[in-house]
């Protein structure tokens, strides 16, 4: 109580109505049946809905293959850039940028304009993964750039070629590890994004969760609040995950 | 263990020349220090024997063996660098035993070579611990028993004591020497402290500029300097500028003693280098003796069981210092007038570069 002061209590408490009471209402809206009944109802038609767990299942689909892609393409860009040419950092910083500033429906328009590729590619949803990448982009790249600075990579890469270990042998044994809980917010970032994504997916007529959560809620209200109230939870469990693996101490050896 | 010799090495970056077709050689079980200012070229050196760079011309050997083109983890070189480089996701341990895993070695072998270092750099206690849990003093000696676990064939030491704390400094300082004597493993050490080269090395390289100015005993090099940069960057002292004339140098109207001063043709310009402790300081009486110099205190510094004393040489534009036991210079205050000398076979008299 000292240490917040009046003050500082009044903005806590105006900060929790402000996030705490449309969370409670739409929790109440869910639970509403209609006139002065409450109950499980929407969660019911949700729960017997199989359009949620296959809209649910493609988005896990698209955001495991965009993490996929983040360790693959920009986790190894980033290291060869902070060992190799660390001049490239500004170019770096203003790729990852972009995405910010070029809006989705201009990203999709061009997506939609320009590109063609293989079929098991641009037809099907996986399609969506090349925009899903750039939209993750900003936020895997600051996750990610602040373990590589919180570790000294090149000097940690040269004490390891120094005791006789290659390349392959110090990001595996070395640099991954360190990397662990950077990695877990990257990740957990990217999941995020692909699951709230709205706009690629509308209109390039894929049927993800979020695609469906609009849908729902124009004809079903309260379930399409039901669901609000489901995916906020499973958002706080994901950061609950974060601050648990950024606790933890990394342990390796074998 | 292993001896290394360094062959005409040069490197330059963007035209700009860091070292500068130089020459060392380092005699098995030798510990040598790479002693110079920041840009002298120092840690561009050891990194070439690490294999961290590659030089433009010239050859690193080792052991007899060219290891110029081989790359770092090639070499069998251990490493101890300045910034704290434990892999932080290891124990103490594991970060030993590190080059014997990579090396494939049965994990009974690594953990037994791993544990006896630990033992040997004092931390056997601290093996479970991570690097965040451990001092920065015991930080460097995990790090110095992991780069010890590769059976080194010389041991590289990257100014390994820069970061930690005056008396942590020391005691590492004896204990690498220590346990440098005990593995016997040829050993560069870089650094800019001076106190830490002459206390460690069998032998100091005073670099500057990309070259290296002498290779010599820490005695040697306080004693008999190669020249004015090695005179004034070891140790402290008083440079004075004037003209050899038979033993002596000419100073303005000064005759100041240096028999040294025989070794260069009468007329030559020299300069005259006399350490503190060199110089003894009298009280002034009136007279004058031959071979003393009247001179005026002008500041006296603390040091402890010494006192320095800087004077001005009445007759000529200079200074020298004194180092007086403490509870003798009470007697000489700032402004008091002083006779000062020294021994005509002590100062160092070399050629002045124009």
């Amino acid at each position: 109580m000292n240490r917040l002061g009046f003050g500082g209590w009044t903005i806590l408490v105006l900060a929790a109505v402000f996030f705490g009471v449309p969370l409670v209402m739409t929790a109440a809206f869910s639970l509403w049946e209609g006139g002065d009944r409450y109950g499980w109802s929407a969660y019911r038609i949700l729960l017997a809905s199989p359009q949620l767990f296959n809209s649910m299942a493609l988005s896990i689909e698209l955001a495991l293959a965009t993490v996929a892609a983040v360790l693959v393409l920009l986790l190894p860009a980033m290291i060869f850039m902070n060992l190799y040419a660390p001049r490239l950092r500004p170019l770096f910083e203003f790729v990852a940028a972009l995405p910010f500033v070029v809006p989705a429906i201009a990203l999709v328009a061009g997506l939609s304009a320009l590109v063609t590729g293989p079929e098991w590619l641009i037809g099907t949803p996986f399609y969506l993964v090349i925009p899903y990448f750039f939209l993750a982009l900003p936020y895997a790249y600051r996750a990610i750039d602040v373990g590589l600075r919180s570790i000294d990579l090149p000097t940690l890469t040269e004490a390891g070629q120094s005791l006789g270990a290659g390349m392959g042998q110090i990001i595996h044994l070395v640099v991954l590890p360190s990397l662990r809980t950077a990695l877990v917010g990257s990740t957990l970032l990217t999941l995020a994004v692909v699951f709230g994504e709205f706009t690629f997916a509308n209109v390039l007529l894929f049927h993800t969760y979020a695609v469906y959560i609009n849908e729902i809620g124009q004809h079903e209200a309260t379930a399409a609040a039901a669901l609000s109230v489901a995916s906020f939870l499973l958002t706080w469990a994901a950061m609950l995950g974060v601050l648990l693996v950024g606790r933890g101490r990394i342990t390796e050896g074998s | 263990m292993a001896t290394v010799e360094i062959h005409g090495v040069r490197k330059s970056y963007a035209g700009r020349e860091v070292l500068a077709q130089l020459d060392l050689a380092m005699t098995d079980g030798e510990l040598i220090c790479l002693l110079g200012p920041s840009g002298c070229g120092k840690t561009t050196l050891l990194r070439i024997i690490a294999g961290f760079i590659q030089p433009d011309v010239g050859t690193v050997v080792v052991g007899g063996q060219d290891v110029t083109k081989l790359s770092a983890s090639e070499r069998r070189m251990g490493m101890v660098f300045q910034s704290y480089s434990l892999f932080p996701n290891m124990t103490a341990l594991d970060n030993v035993r590190f080059g014997p895993r990579v090396a494939g070695r049965p994990k009974p072998e690594q953990l037994k070579r791993a544990t006896d270092l630990l033992d040997l750099v004092g931390l056997a206690a601290h093996a479970g611990k991570f690097p965040h849990q451990l001092s920065g003093g015991q930080q460097q000696r995990v790090a110095l028993a992991r780069a010890l676990a590769v059976q080194p064939q010389v041991l590289l030491l990257d100014e390994p004591l820069s970061a930690l704390d005056a008396k942590v400094r020391v005691q590492l300082r004896d204990e690498i020497r220590r346990i440098q004597r005990e593995t016997g493993v040829t050993t560069v050490l870089v650094t800019h402290d001076q106190e830490e080269a002459l206390s460690i090395a069998d032998r100091v390289a005073v670099m500057n500029g990309g070259r290296v100015l002498q290779v010599a005993s820490p005695a040697t090099i306080y004693r008999v300097p190669a020249d004015g940069f090695v005179a004034r960057f070891i140790g402290s002292g008083a440079v004075l500028a004037g003209v050899a004339d038979a033993g002596r140098v000419r100073m303005g109207a000064l005759m100041l003693p240096a028999t040294a001063a025989t070794a260069h043709a009468a007329g030559q310009h020299v300069e005259l280098f006399v350490r503190p402790e060199h110089v003894r300081l009298e009280a002034m009486n009136g007279h004058i003796p031959p071979g003393a110099l009247a001179a005026d205190v002008r500041e006296t510094v603390f040091l402890g069981a010494l006192t320095r004393i800087r004077v001005a040489l009445r007759e000529a534009d200079g200074e020298v210092w004194a180092d007086l036991p403490s509870e003798h210079a009470e007697a000489f205050k700032p402004g008091s007038p002083v006779l000062a000398r020294w021994d005509e076979a002590a100062p160092r008299v070399m050629k002045r570069l124009m």
